[in-house]
Formats: structure tokens, C-alpha cells, sequence
């Protein structure tokens, strides 16, 4: 039963290969990304040793984590839905004895497998050689990493799929999308962590799925917080994994039962 | 058998109206307001397995939205449907099984991997055995002339070559029933040949059934011992094809080039005994249209030729195309 959506995994694995030149832009904006976010906060820091209960070390490598996790977690699902509901593909793929949106979910993990593999590894190498990072040696913390990492590309890719769908009842839906990675960025905490947030917004923060996407997998690696803590991250995680598959549903319900075939 | 079986197959599409001007525009943001279409209007269809059906109408008529309720793609507003036994939207993914589906229009190949990926692709969906998949791959690239193209990406493949391989592509599973909606728009002569050969030896070969939309009317003459034929979202006429050209072919029709230039008054007064109908064509050309109870082209000329002598003559049989022009122009008035 899983076999084809493995399948649809390694066709998008094969895809991206196909079109690696495009992934040298790629690396190169991740590491200006990762150098100015790096200095940026080295500036803030300036003398002090520790902001928040944060040391200057924990936070480059809070930074180079995130932004490597990001380059799993992320993908294009959101347009590629939406194009294809503007186009009309989707049609055609209905034809075939599969779940479109799980095989959407398993191609999109097939892009991450491979941009995690052919650029988070090799950038994580560069980068721990040119910016006073420090990764922990415990591989009991790297695999609670992996767990929460995993989790959170599941949070984002439904998110994904949620605004992509958007598409069925609001035909250009380019601007929610925009709109959409950019609150993702900002409160994942990829930019900013959640600790730096004001106590009210930490507050609400708490519930809503975004801190699960960035902020949980790399503070579990860039800080070392305890095994309670991260047992509760998790759950959090796992909730909102469960959580967001609800709307979804209802939504491709409703839209396959008012799907209009654009462009006959 | 029956493979398809529609009762009062109805689709009816809510299309937002929007208004006129700036000031309509913002009305449109608070009340919108919908219109109704009825793209298919109540259709009975019922297709024995086995055959190939051809089904034509105008742009718009409602083909593909029929196809597409056909397929399990669009939900039905009203109306009964069973394809293959099965409810085609309430149980999509073991019916699709059971289908294969080609849009003219629209590839199902992955555009940027070799043919070969795909194919393993489909492999993979339907769970064919890997004995059944080579055996039929093997046959299906012999037959179709694939062999070359497997290995290369779909979009480096020229319209034909796609198409063989999108035939393919919808038949690896072996699917009893076969829609293709537009099979060879834009295609060569010798390509839809090809393909049309490729079609008739596999409803031979495995029974397989055939409902196939297409404007071009010689796919159906070389395919379709039936067709069905829609318009404005129902259907007016479903039958054979040679009852439809002995109903609206209106008979032959005889061209003459004489010696020299006739009244047509004169000429209309040669056959006034019989129902021709004589029309100036060009100089000293004239056409013939045998209505009523088919007179036969000698009786023509042998009313004919002792008044004028005749230059050339060419006797035409309405095409199927000329039918379903003047079925489309004229309406029907009750077929």
C-alpha cells in the first residue's frame, strides 16, 4: 500500500536531481542567509555572553540549525497545489488508484530527502568550519532532533496543502501563499527564536502550530533542553500533526465535490 | 454486459456572474451573484462491453464533462451511474483501477523524467506483477513503436511520440474499459492511422471497450460502429453510423460540367418529373442534389444528355462530416 507513494518519493527525488543547477542558487542564499542572521545577532549580543538564558554560541548555532532544518522542511507543495487546481491537472490525477494529497505529502518528502542530503549535510560541514558553532555529541539528542524535525515537516506541509487548497474557492491565491511563508518564518522562529518574543505573544505562541515547524527541532539541538521538556515539545508536535488533518480533509471533500475543470 | 449505465445523468456547474464597471466589481465583493448551467441535461447512455463508441458534439455541448462524471472526476448533481460496477465518484480509487484514461490535451507523464520512470510509476500505483508488467510493456512498446523513446525525457518527445507513449501510459494496467477524450488532436495522418489500428486490434484482442470523444469525424468513420451525439447537453441522436448517413446524408450529389452556359430555369424544366434540385456552382458547372426518394444519378442524365452534352462528371456522397454540420446547423427535428 505504501509502495506507490514511495514510489511518487523517488520520482521527485529524481526529479530534483534532474534540476540540481538550481539548487547551487540555492545554497548560496541559505549561506547569506545563515551569515547575515549570524551576525546579526552577534551584533545584539556585542559584549554580553548570554541574552535570555541564551549564550552567543547556542544562538550561531541555533541560526546555522534552523536554517539547514528549513532547507527539509520547506517545499513548494502550497504553489504546486494551487497551480494545479488553476490548470486543471488535478483532474487527471484522479484518474489514477491513488491519494492525491498523500502522494503530494510523500513527493514533497522526497524534495526534503534530497535537498537535506545534497545540501543541509554538506552546508552543516561548511558552515560548522566557518562560524563558532557547537553540536552536541549526544546521539540521543540527535535523534529526538530527527523525531522533531520529521514532526515538523509534517506541520508545515499541511499547512502547505491547506493554503494550496485554498485554491479550489479562491482562484488566485498567490497573495495567501506569500502571506503564509512569511508567518511561517517569523513565528516558527526561524527568525526570531520564541524566547526573545514578549512574554504575551510566548503566551499564545504556545498553541499554535508554527513553533512545532522551527523552533522545537532546533532548540532540542542548538541548546540541550531536558528530556521532559522535549517529551512535551513533542506532544505539542504530535497534536497539532493530528489536529490540522481535519480541516484538510473537509476542505478536499468539499472541494472535489465542487470541482470545476478549468479549461474544459 | 453492460460497462456503462447512466439514468438521468445530470451536471449542472454554479458559474459566479460578475458585474459590469467599478461599481459592479465592489457589489461583487459583498453579494455575488451565481448563475446556473446545465453543462449535460439528463443523459441515458448505456454501452455493452466490448464496443467502441465514439461520442461528438460541438465545443461546449458537455463531452467532457460527461467523460469527466464517466471517470469518477466530477460528482454528478443528479442522476444514476454505474461504470464497470461501480459508483465512479463514491469509490474512485478501486473503479480507476478498472479505466484507462487519455486526454488529448493533457499529459499524465512526468514531464521532466524518461518514459520508462513513468511507466514504473504506474507499475507501482496499480501493484502489477513484475512477469505481467514486462510482458505487456514488451508488447505495447513493439506495437506502439516505443522502443526508442523510453529512455528519453517526456519533453524532449514530439505530439506523436507522446501519445503513443500516453496510450501506454493509460493501458499498462490492462483496463477493460477505455476513455479517450481527444485522442489525436494534432496529429499527423500516418500517426492517427497508427493509433486507430493500434485501437481497433486491442478491442479485438482483449475486448476492450471504447468510448472515445473527437472532432475529427474519420477517427469515428475508422473506429465507431456507434455513435452518440450531443448537443446543448443532451443527447440527439445515438445509433449507427451508417443509419445516420442514410438518415442526413440527403443522398448524393451529382456535379456536371457542360459544353456550354444553361438557364437553370432550363435545366430545373429537364427534370421536373423527378426531385433534383439544380444549383450553379461555376462557369458552365452545375450541382445536383438528389433529394426525396433518391433518383438515381442516370436518371438524371438521361433526361439530360439529349439537350446538353456534358463535359465531366463527378458523383459526391455526403461525408460524415457534411452530416453532422447540417444536424448541427438544422437541428434535428426529431431523430
Amino acid at each position: 500500500m505504501l509502495e506507490k507513494y514511495v514510489e511518487l518519493m523517488r520520482l521527485r527525488f529524481l526529479m530534483m536531481l534532474a534540476y540540481r543547477v538550481n539548487y547551487y542558487s540555492g545554497i548560496i542564499i541559505y549561506s547569506l542567509n545563515i551569515g547575515v542572521y549570524y551576525f546579526l545577532w552577534m551584533a545584539i549580543y556585542g559584549d554580553q555572553t548570554s541574552i535570555n538564558g541564551t549564550t552567543a554560541v547556542q544562538m550561531a548555532t541555533y541560526v546555522a540549525v534552523a536554517w539547514m532544518s528549513r532547507a527539509f522542511y520547506f517545499n513548494n507543495l502550497d504553489r504546486e497545489i494551487a497551480q494545479e487546481i488553476r490548470d486543471g491537472t488535478v483532474a487527471v490525477q484522479l484518474i489514477r488508484p491513488y491519494s492525491y494529497l498523500l502522494g503530494k505529502g510523500f513527493q514533497g518528502l522526497g524534495e526534503g530527502i534530497f535537498r537535506l542530503l545534497l545540501f543541509s549535510v554538506p552546508g552543516m560541514i561548511i558552515v560548522s568550519l566557518v562560524f563558532p558553532i557547537h553540536l552536541p555529541s549526544d546521539m540521543s539528542q540527535w535523534g529526538w532532533f530527527a523525531i522533531s524535525l520529521f514532526l515538523g515537516f509534517i506541520i508545515n506541509t499541511q499547512l502547505n496543502v491547506l493554503t494550496g487548497l485554498m485554491a479550489f474557492f479562491i482562484l488566485n491565491n498567490m497573495g495567501m501563499i506569500r502571506a503564509k511563508r512569511v508567518i511561517i518564518d517569523l513565528l516558527s522562529g526561524l527568525v526570531i527564536p520564541i524566547t526573545f518574543f514578549p512574554e504575551w505573544a510566548k503566551n499564545i505562541l504556545v498553541y499554535l502550530p508554527f513553533q512545532g515547524i522551527s523552533y522545537v527541532p532546533s532548540s532540542i539541538l542548538a541548546k540541550g533542553i531536558s528530556l521532559t521538556e522535549v517529551i512535551s515539545f513533542l506532544e505539542v508536535q504530535l497534536i497539532w500533526t493530528v489536529l490540522l488533518w481535519v480541516p484538510i480533509r473537509l476542505l478536499w471533500l468539499s472541494a472535489r465535490r465542487r470541482l470545476v475543470v478549468q479549461g474544459g | 454486459m453492460l460497462s456503462i449505465e447512466a439514468r438521468g445523468l445530470t451536471k449542472d456547474f454554479k458559474i459566479v456572474q460578475s458585474r459590469e464597471g467599478m461599481k459592479g466589481a465592489f457589489r461583487d465583493l459583498f453579494d455575488r451573484k451565481y448563475r446556473t448551467i446545465r453543462a449535460v441535461d439528463e443523459i441515458d447512455l448505456g454501452i455493452q462491453s466490448g464496443e467502441i463508441v465514439g461520442y461528438i458534439g460541438e465545443n461546449g455541448a458537455g463531452k467532457s464533462t460527461t467523460i469527466k462524471m464517466l471517470t469518477g472526476i466530477l460528482q454528478p448533481t443528479a442522476g444514476e451511474l454505474k461504470v464497470n460496477g461501480f459508483d465512479p465518484h463514491r469509490e474512485r480509487e478501486q473503479f480507476v483501477r478498472t479505466i484507462g484514461v487519455v486526454f488529448g490535451q493533457r499529459s499524465q507523464l512526468w514531464w521532466d523524467l524518461a518514459v520508462r520512470e513513468s511507466f514504473r510509476l504506474l507499475k507501482k500505483l496499480y501493484g502489477i506483477p513484475d512477469e505481467k508488467y514486462h510482458a505487456h510493456l514488451d508488447r505495447l512498446t513493439e506495437v506502439l513503436e516505443m522502443g526508442p523513446l523510453l529512455e528519453q525525457p517526456v519533453r524532449k518527445l514530439s505530439l506523436g511520440q507522446r501519445m503513443r507513449c500516453e496510450l501506454a501510459a493509460a493501458l499498462l494496467h490492462q483496463p477493460s474499459l477505455l476513455f479517450l477524450d481527444e485522442p489525436t488532436i494534432g496529429l499527423d495522418v500516418l500517426v492517427k492511422e497508427n493509433i486507430r489500428r493500434f485501437l481497433k486490434q486491442i478491442n479485438q484482442e482483449y475486448g476492450t471497450t471504447i468510448l472515445l470523444t473527437t472532432h475529427d469525424l474519420s477517427d469515428i468513420e475508422a473506429l465507431c460502429h456507434r455513435v452518440v451525439m450531443l448537443d446543448k447537453g443532451t443527447i440527439i441522436y445515438d445509433g449507427g453510423l451508417t443509419e445516420l448517413s442514410r438518415q442526413w446524408g440527403g443522398g448524393p450529389r451529382l456535379y456536371l460540367e457542360l459544353e456550354e452556359e444553361w438557364d437553370l430555369t432550363t435545366l430545373q424544366g429537364f427534370t421536373k418529373d423527378i426531385t433534383a434540385e439544380w444549383q450553379h456552382v461555376g462557369d458552365r458547372c452545375y450541382r445536383v442534389l438528389l433529394t426525396g426518394d433518391n433518383p438515381s444519378v442516370s436518371e438524371v442524365l438521361s433526361r439530360v444528355v439529349p439537350h446538353a452534352s456534358v463535359k465531366e462528371i463527378r458523383i459526391e456522397e455526403a461525408t460524415t462530416e457534411d452530416i453532422v454540420r447540417r444536424i448541427y446547423q438544422e437541428g434535428v427535428p426529431n431523430a
